[in-house]
């Protein structure tokens, strides 16, 4: 069995959940998982300690992880990651770590893993219109989507080693520019309730916002709504041109469906649509629908979730 | 004077429908066209020229059938278009391999390419390609200004990031405030009578094996309800059946 690395997924400097899930994928793939955590303060490893089925950790400590920077994280996580198959998660940061990680060593990348069967490695291609099944020759670096892989639980106890190290800086950060809202960036989101054409106007955007708040989702929109109205980023884009998301739930009003749309949140896990028109496409995906105005349906889902929720 | 890349991939059209035919996707009856996000990375690499004087090459990996889309960007503006000569299927080592040996061989300073190919929805070009090169590298730029080598801005967690990078470098392309430049006549009908210039490659082989491509397994028919009412008993399912809130 081939040796595994995860490199660990990190969410405002501190080992998130997601790491869980790579544990998991890399336990499918081979054995003996070492969990790598990118750090400037050895402490933040602590927690993957505990992460059950894992052999070692490595707290890589280094300056360079205070801010990213993709050459320097590479060549920084390489000197210290041991030889094996690199698993990373598949938010934008880690693809793009897990891209430069696998140049470094001359070895392939497999992006957005979904599945692993004997060895056989699933990617959704043509953004999710089909699924391709590789095998790999050797080591290699894959990055796994989120909420797909069951978390291993926080039972275990093992070593961490600290390993100092460091990287060749080539972006400097001039600034960090907040998002205005403190809401949650759909990329980041485990519950995402989205808007289209249908909403009539960006300010009813507003009615999303306060089931969003209840939930703790993050707002989204279709490419028609941020075409449309200039209050609507593109940065809460949806799709082909804009995110790629996998939540656990994905709310879409006033949507129809259009297949770019779909590119972007097909392998939501559950799929909500309000629409009035009974034969909009994306009805066809979705796991529970609801024929109906927002207008009608959105006051009686805020207050069934603040019951339910209470 | 920039002497700037582009990479552009011909992939089917985000509208169509893909089929399987045995155990591999069926793009015989696919339109094909230029990859969405490359659209941004040539009006980049084209502003960039304009901004600092130099010229555009675009360059694709791909067999004859990609041509159009070199002259679909050499129609806007490109001055030289490339096709590195190669119909199948390459791991991501292989392509960046032969893409490594042409941008060093073409002495260029900036290379800009798409955030993720319509079709491998990867993203690894970019950073793969710069760490083979030993440059910096900037993923998923939607604001780039042509001062202090690169600034340029991504998404990053809780907002946006601005960072300089240093040339050469190479910056993947996210849709971003800019607008893309349509061709006109004139372009159309000079790139028409533009030559390809078309190289062999001998990429290095493939560690990675396509098994099968099949379609998405089926999703199991929702329950559709009818009326605004209706809501209060799919927030019931949300907690009793799926187990979300
Ligand atoms: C290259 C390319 C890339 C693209 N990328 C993207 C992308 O990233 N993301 C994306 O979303 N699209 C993308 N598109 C556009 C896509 O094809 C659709 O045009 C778009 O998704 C439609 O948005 P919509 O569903 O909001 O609008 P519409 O298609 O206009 O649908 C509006 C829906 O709202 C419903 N409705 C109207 N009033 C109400 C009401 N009061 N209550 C409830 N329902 C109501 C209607 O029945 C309808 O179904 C792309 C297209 C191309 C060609
Ligand atoms: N065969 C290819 N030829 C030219 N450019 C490519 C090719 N494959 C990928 N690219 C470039 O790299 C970007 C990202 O592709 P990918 O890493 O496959 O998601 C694309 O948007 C293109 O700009």
């Amino acid at each position: 069995m081939t040796d595994t690395i995860v490199i660990a997924e990190l969410s405002k400097g501190q080992i998130s959940n997601a790491t869980n899930e790579l544990v998991t994928a890399a336990n499918q793939l081979g054995s003996n998982c070492t969990v790598v955590v990118p750090c400037t303060d050895s402490t933040v490893a602590n927690p993957a300690g505990s992460i059950s089925g894992v052999g070692k950790v490595i707290a890589a400590k280094s300056d360079v992880f205070s801010n990213y920077d993709a050459s320097a994280w590479s060549e920084a996580l390489d000197a210290v990651t041991p030889s094996g198959v690199i698993v990373t998660s598949a938010s934008a940061q880690s693809k793009d770590l897990a891209a430069r990680l696998a140049a470094r060593r001359s070895v392939s990348v497999v992006q957005d893993v979904i599945a692993i069967e004997d060895g056989i490695l699933s990617t959704p291609i043509y953004s999710g219109k089909a699924i391709q099944k590789v095998s790999v020759n050797g080591n290699s670096v894959i990055s796994v989507r989120a909420n797909i892989f069951s978390p291993a639980d926080n039972s275990g106890n093992c070593e961490i080693q600290v390993i100092d190290t460091t990287g060749n800086v080539t972006t400097a950060l001039q600034e960090m520019v907040q998002r205005a809202s403190a809401r949650l960036d759909v990329s980041e989101a485990n519950i995402i309730i989205s808007g289209g054409r249908g909403m009539g106007t960006p300010a009813n955007f507003s009615h999303l916002e306060e089931i969003a708040d209840k939930l703790g989702a993050a707002v989204g929109a279709s490419r028609a709504a941020v075409d449309t109205w200039d209050e609507i980023p593109h940065s809460m884009q949806v799709g082909q041109t804009g995110k790629t998301v996998n939540p656990n739930l994905y709310i879409a009003v006033g949507i129809s469906g259009a297949i770019q749309h779909l590119a972007g949140m097909r392998s939501s896990k559950y799929i909500v649509a309000i629409n009035k028109d009974a034969d909009a496409p994306i009805f066809q995906h979705a796991d529970y629908g609801i024929v109906a105005t927002w207008e009608e349906a959105l006051p009686v889902l805020s207050s069934s979730l603040s019951n339910l929720l209470a | 004077m920039v002497n700037i890349a582009v990479l552009v991939k011909q992939v089917p059209d985000t509208n169509s429908k893909i089929q399987i035919a045995g155990d591999r996707v069926d793009l015989s009856s696919v339109k094909m066209d230029i990859s969405p996000y490359d659209e941004f990375a040539v009006e980049n690499a084209l502003q960039h020229k304009e901004s600092a004087g130099g010229t555009v090459t675009a360059i694709t990996v791909g067999g004859a059938g990609a041509d159009k889309v070199l002259k679909g960007v050499k129609a806007l503006g490109v001055d030289n278009i490339i096709r590195l000569d190669y119909d199948g299927y390459m791991d991501s080592n292989g392509l960046q391999s032969v893409l490594a040996e042409e941008i060093s061989a073409g002495g260029f300073d900036v290379v800009y390419c798409g955030k993720a190919a319509a079709d491998t929805g990867a993203g690894s070009t970019g950073p793969g390609l710069a760490e083979k090169l030993g440059w910096g590298s900037v993923s998923n730029a939607t604001d780039i200004k042509f001062e202090n080598g690169l600034t340029v801005s991504y998404p990053s967690e809780g907002g946006n990031a601005i960072v300089t990078v240093n040339l050469p470098a190479i910056v993947s392309c996210d849709k971003g405030s800019i607008k893309v430049r349509k061709s006109n006549v004139k372009g159309i009908m000079m790139a028409k009578r533009a030559q390809v210039e078309v190289k062999p490659i001998s990429p290095p082989n493939a560690s990675v094996t396509i098994v099968s491509q099949i379609m998405p397994p089926a999703k199991p028919a929702g329950k559709q309800f009818e009326g605004g009412d209706s809501a209060n008993t799919v927030a019931q399912l949300l907690r009793d059946e799926a187990n979300i809130i």
